[in-house]
This record gives structure tokens, C-alpha cells and sequence, in this order.
């Protein structure tokens, strides 16, 4: 018999128990529910607690040390039932369901932040275990200070993982040129100009944006995006002549950014007190002084960490690189040549026939965990800012 | 019908600021009808009346700071020194460098103290020299009693003073403007008595080269404070005249009613 099954069976013994345990509390208060310490319902969710829990913990235990046999199966099914019987016998008018019910609840919600940072510990923990693998195979000082990337599947690569890195800062760097002035000023407008109807329309408007997949962003870049600027910048100014580029890259990516700036520092800026608004208008200020002088510089911390998100988020895009920026591992600085970035080589070392085994496959756990560590500075960074500035007027 | 004003009027010609058939409406809300008013200068003017009584209206109606709620209508005509406010040519911003304002709250900028006080003189650029803005500081912040208590620290934040010391930052801020009115709008009201007296004190100083009028929720207060009072009711000035006679010898019933307790 299969957990499957067993588990349809502890379902109907809970079913079961959840009507048992109602109906036994009412009958012990002799059919009047107000003489009862605890509603009708929290003796059912009391009930079924104490039945399920020893019941699926051993299932787990049986589970996770060997294949389940029938004597196991029998066991938990018989742990069930037993666990029925002595929850029932517990109940008496002044039985505390009501507290079990609670502490049951306590328990799934920890459960739940359990699930969430042993996720991220376990993710870290499988990066590094492959990356320590990398480094036994391949000169740590060659990975992070050499200035070549060309992997060679028959060996002998130079796996240098600065080139990476650039594109990645480059792209990311021009992204934000191009996002933040453009989502704040969209902010400004709609926190300090709109009215309401002109906001009704165009704060949903931006926020399409940050619906569309990043894939179609990529086909932009390489359809529309990357062939106009060669045809009107790259060509005529004698700088390249490739359709991929930085720019192409850097300014598709600046485009989906914007509704992440504008959205959070719309907030931020609407937190602003009025009475600041006010004080400032009432000195005779005009309103662009009132937002330049008082109201960006109280919402500045928010809004710096609405700009580390944002970078965070564009340091890890990876999509619109490939679409848009090629695949090329360079170091240069001209715009309009083709790069690459950490995420695209994480994704080309490990598509086709990979062999675990070979530096070549496992630098992208090294890349993975690079940038892992670059984005949580990053947040970390972003978190930083806000709660030290988060009390400033208050 | 008009409500019969009882008042002593201040001859029209010399009165700092005149109000004739001031009208407001807040959306569908008629929220202030009828104001005929004539307010001296050098002088103490509290509005008092009941919460809802159209008194904070008709001092934001003299800085025009109802031009940024985008609900509020007025009409009917505000003249100071003569020249109506409403005039197309008559800047607001300039009128309320001229007008200046002290809030109900504390609203220190979240900056440092001096560059709270600096923060009129530079939009405005009346000073051209840091020495110049200095002294304006100084000079302002003395005039709000504050100085000796911050000049040692003129570059810690506002936010860190105590809200008494906050709201007499706010008033040196204003003033800081060279402003020919001020209006406050229940200043007090967020401090303890301490505090209070000490900004009472200050508003009784302020009289001699401003036009003060104050909204205030303590008849005490406009009993200290104030030379003249207006009571306000339902959105009407329903009496005007010199505060000593109006507390003690009140025209209209309503009044009576209020400053005795019985309405409010």
C-alpha cells in the first residue's frame, strides 16, 4: 500500500474525528453549548490535532527510514485511531480546547518560517558544496582574477570570471541610468500632480510593465530595439556594428525597471506628511521647490531602496541579455558592442551534455554563488538604509 | 438674511486685512458665508467657536493655502493693505511669503535647525552672503525665544527638539520670511502648558511689528492673548469686537452661549 493511500485513510479518520469530537463535547455539557469552556468548533480542530500529529509524524519517521511495509502501515493507522480515542476521552465541559486550538496554530505558522529559511539555507548550502567542488579543480585566483572567459569542453579552459562580472555591472549600471530618473519622475508626478482620475489611469498603466514576461521584453531588444540603434547610433557614429549590445541590453532592461522604481517610491513619497507640504507651501514655496527641498529629502532613504531592488533585480535578469546583449564575454567600454553577463553563462555552462564532474560545468555554481552574494549585499544593504531612516519623521 | 454683526469697526482705511462677503465651499459643503471683517495691524486678532465652525477656513483663506485643496471654492473679495489677494496679479507664493503661517502641529522640516530657519531666505533669496543668512537666523531665532537654547547646536536635527521647542522653531521660520501677517492655526493645542505659556508670551511680543490672528480652541487663551475676537458659529462670524468687552459684555446670545459653556 502506497503513503498515498495511507494518507486518504488518515483523512477519513480526521473527518471522523472532527464530528466525534463536537458531538462528544456537547454530549458531556448535556446538549447546552454555552456551559462548555470552548466554542463547539475548537473541541473539532482540538480533536482532530491530537489524532493527526503522532499519526503523520511516525508516517514521516516510517517514511524517511525505510519503505513502508504493512506492519508500518498498520501502526500508523492504529496510532490514529488510538489517539482518537484518548482525545475524546479528554474532553469535559472544562477542557481548554480553545488553548490547544491556539497552540496548534502557533505551531503551522512557525512550521511555515521554517520551511522558508530552510530553503534558502539548503539552496546555499548545494551552491557551495558544488562551487568548494570547482575550486578543488580550478585556481581560485585564476577564476576571480583573470581577465578571460573560454570555456573548452575538451579542457584546458580559462574560466576568468571578470569579464562576466563587467557586463553584468555595465548592463545593470546603464538599466538604472535609464530606469531611475524615469520611474521617479513618474512618481513625483503621480504623488504630487496627478488628480485622481489622471492616476486612476496612468499608475496602472506603468504597472503593466511589471506584468509583461521578460521574455517578450528580450524579443523587443532583438527585433526593434537592437536594429535601431545600430541603424541610427552604432553606424553612424562609427562605434560597431552589432544589433546585440550593452546599450540594447541596458536600455530594454531600464524599461522594465521603471514601474518597480515608480511604484515604491510612489508610496514613499505619498508617506510624506502633509503638515511638511504644508509648512513649506505656507512659506512660500512653490510646489517643484516644496518636492526638491523637503519632500525628496525626507523620502530619500525609501527611495534609495527602491533603487538597490531595482539593481538587485536587474543584476539577476537574464532573459533580456541573451535576447538583446549576445553572448560574448568582453572587456570593453564601448556601449554598443556586444557583452554578456554572470546569468547568460550560468544558463550556456549547464545547457546540453553536462558532466558534473568537469570544472567547465561546475564554474556556474561558482558564478551562481557569486551573484547570490552580490544581490544580497545588495538587499541587505537596501534593508539597511530604510531602518535607519524609517523614523525620521514621525 | 445677514446676521447682525455687532462690532466697533476699525476704520476700513487702516485696517492690515479686509474681508467683504468672503464666501466658502469645501465640494457641495458651504463651509464659511458672509464674513465682513476689518483687521488692524499691531494687533492680536483670536477667532474662536465651536470644532467645524469655519475659523481655520477663513485664516487659510488669508494666505490662500485653500488654493492647494482642489475641493475648496472662495469667493467674494480679501483685500490687505488694500490690494485684493485674488487679483490675477498677485502671486500666492509671494502672498505667502508676506503671510506667513504657524500650524496646529509642529512641522519642523526633517533638516537641521538653522537650515529650518534658513529655509524662507534662500527660496527667496533675501540674503546673499552666509554671513547675512547667519544673522537672519540668529536675529530669528532670538525673536521666537528659542535661541539660547539651540545656539549651540544649530546643526542637530529639528526633529529632535521637544514639540514646544519645535512649534517656536516653526514660528522663527516664518518669521525668518520677514512676514507682515502671521496666522496660527491652533498653536498650542499639541503642547503642554509650559510650552504654551512660553509661545503666549512670544505672540504677546510679536504684536508689536506684526499682524497677528490666532485660531484657538481656549477662550482663556484668546482672553490672554488677543486685543480683538471674532466668535464663529456654523460657518458665520457671528461677533467681532474688542476681546475684554466680547468675553465679559457678549451682543449676540450665541456668544454668550459658547463662552459660558453651553454650546460647543
Amino acid at each position: 500500500m502506497t503513503a498515498t493511500w495511507i494518507l486518504l485513510i488518515l483523512l477519513i479518520i480526521a473527518a471522523a474525528s472532527f464530528f466525534l469530537g463536537r458531538a462528544r463535547a456537547i454530549a458531556c455539557a448535556g446538549g447546552d453549548s454555552r456551559a462548555l469552556h470552548s466554542l463547539p468548533g475548537h473541541y473539532s480542530w482540538a480533536t482532530v490535532l491530537v489524532t493527526l500529529l503522532p499519526a503523520l509524524l511516525l508516517l514521516a519517521l516510517l517514511e524517511i527510514s525505510a519503505a513502508l511495509t504493512p506492519a508500518g502501515t498498520l501502526a500508523v493507522v492504529i496510532l490514529a485511531l488510538a489517539a482518537l480515542a484518548w482525545s475524546l476521552r479528554r474532553i469535559t465541559p472544562v477542557f481548554r480546547a480553545r488553548a490547544t486550538v491556539e497552540r496548534g496554530v502557533l505551531a503551522l505558522l512557525i512550521l511555515a518560517a521554517c520551511v522558508a529559511i530552510a530553503t534558502t539555507a539548503g539552496i546555499v548550502l548545494s551552491m557551495l558544496f558544488e562551487t568548494l567542488n570547482f575550486f578543488v579543480q580550478y585556481d581560485w585566483r585564476e577564476f576571480f582574477l583573470s581577465a578571460t572567459w573560454a570555456p573548452r569542453f575538451q579542457g584546458g579552459s580559462e574560466l576568468g570570471f571578470l569579464p562576466l562580472l563587467w557586463g553584468t555591472l555595465y548592463i545593470s549600471l546603464i538599466a538604472l541610468i535609464f530606469a531611475v530618473p524615469v520611474g521617479l519622475f513618474a512618481a513625483i508626478y503621480m504623488a504630487e500632480y496627478a488628480g485622481r482620475r489622471i492616476r486612476a489611469v496612468v499608475k496602472p498603466g506603468i504597472e503593466i510593465l511589471a506584468g509583461i514576461p521578460t521574455i517578450v521584453y528580450g524579443l523587443f531588444a532583438l527585433i526593434t530595439v537592437g536594429p535601431l540603434l545600430r541603424d541610427y547610433f552604432a553606424q553612424p557614429l562609427g562605434l560597431g556594428a552589432s544589433g546585440s549590445s550593452v546599450m540594447t541590453a541596458g536600455l530594454v532592461m531600464g524599461i522594465m525597471l521603471i514601474p518597480f522604481v515608480s511604484s515604491l517610491s510612489d508610496d514613499i513619497i505619498a508617506q510624506v506628511p502633509q503638515s511638511l507640504r504644508d509648512g513649506s507651501l505656507g512659506l512660500g514655496a512653490t510646489r517643484s521647490e516644496t518636492i526638491r527641498q523637503v519632500i525628496l529629502p525626507a523620502a530619500l532613504p525609501g527611495i534609495v531602496g527602491a533603487v538597490l531592488l531595482a539593481a538587485s533585480r536587474a543584476i539577476g535578469e537574464t532573459m533580456i541579455v541573451v535576447l538583446g546583449a549576445g553572448a560574448a564575454a568582453k572587456l570593453s567600454l564601448n556601449p554598443f558592442e556586444a557583452m554578456t553577463t554572470i546569468t547568460v553563462k550560468i544558463v550556456s555552462q549547464l545547457t546540453g551534455d553536462s558532466d558534473f564532474a568537469a570544472p567547465e560545468t561546475l564554474v556556474a555554481f561558482a558564478l551562481g554563488l557569486t551573484l547570490f552574494a552580490i544581490t544580497l549585499c545588495l538587499n541587505v544593504l537596501a534593508l539597511a538604509i530604510v531602518r535607519k531612516y524609517r523614523e525620521q519623521y514621525e | 438674511m445677514k446676521d447682525t454683526l455687532t462690532e466697533t469697526p476699525a476704520a476700513a482705511d487702516t485696517a492690515k486685512i479686509a474681508t467683504r462677503d468672503l464666501q466658502v465651499h469645501y465640494g457641495d459643503t458651504h463651509a464659511l458665508r458672509d464674513v465682513d471683517v476689518d483687521i488692524p495691524d499691531r494687533t492680536v486678532t483670536a477667532l474662536i467657536g465651536p470644532s467645524g465652525c469655519g475659523k481655520s477656513t477663513f485664516l487659510r483663506c488669508l494666505n490662500r493655502m485653500n488654493d492647494t485643496i482642489p475641493a475648496a471654492r472662495v469667493t467674494g473679495e480679501i483685500r490687505i493693505d488694500g490690494e485684493d489677494i485674488h487679483d490675477p496679479r498677485i502671486d500666492p507664493v509671494q502672498l505667502r511669503a508676506k503671510v506667513g503661517m504657524v500650524f496646529q502641529k509642529p512641522n519642523p522640516f526633517p533638516k537641521s535647525i538653522r537650515d529650518n530657519v534658513a529655509y524662507g531666505p534662500r527660496i527667496h533669496g533675501l540674503t546673499r552672503t552666509r554671513a547675512e543668512l547667519d544673522e537672519v537666523v540668529e536675529k530669528s531665532l532670538r525673536r521666537a525665544a528659542l535661541w539660547d537654547e539651540v545656539k549651540d547646536r544649530l546643526d542637530a536635527l529639528a526633529t529632535g527638539l521637544s514639540g514646544g521647542q519645535q512649534q517656536r522653531l516653526c514660528i522663527a521660520r516664518t518669521i525668518a520670511t520677514s512676514p507682515e501677517i502671521l496666522l496660527m492655526d491652533e498653536p498650542c493645542s499639541a503642547l503642554d502648558p509650559i510650552a504654551t505659556a512660553q509661545i503666549e508670551e512670544l505672540i504677546d511680543d510679536l504684536r508689536s511689528r506684526f499682524a497677528v490672528v490666532i485660531v484657538t480652541h481656549s477662550m482663556q487663551q484668546a482672553a490672554r492673548v488677543s486685543q480683538r475676537t471674532a466668535f464663529f458659529h456654523l460657518g458665520r462670524m457671528v461677533e467681532y469686537g474688542d476681546t475684554g468687552a466680547l468675553f465679559t459684555n457678549p451682543a449676540d446670545p450665541r456668544t454668550e452661549s459658547y463662552i459660558t459653556g453651553r454650546i460647543g
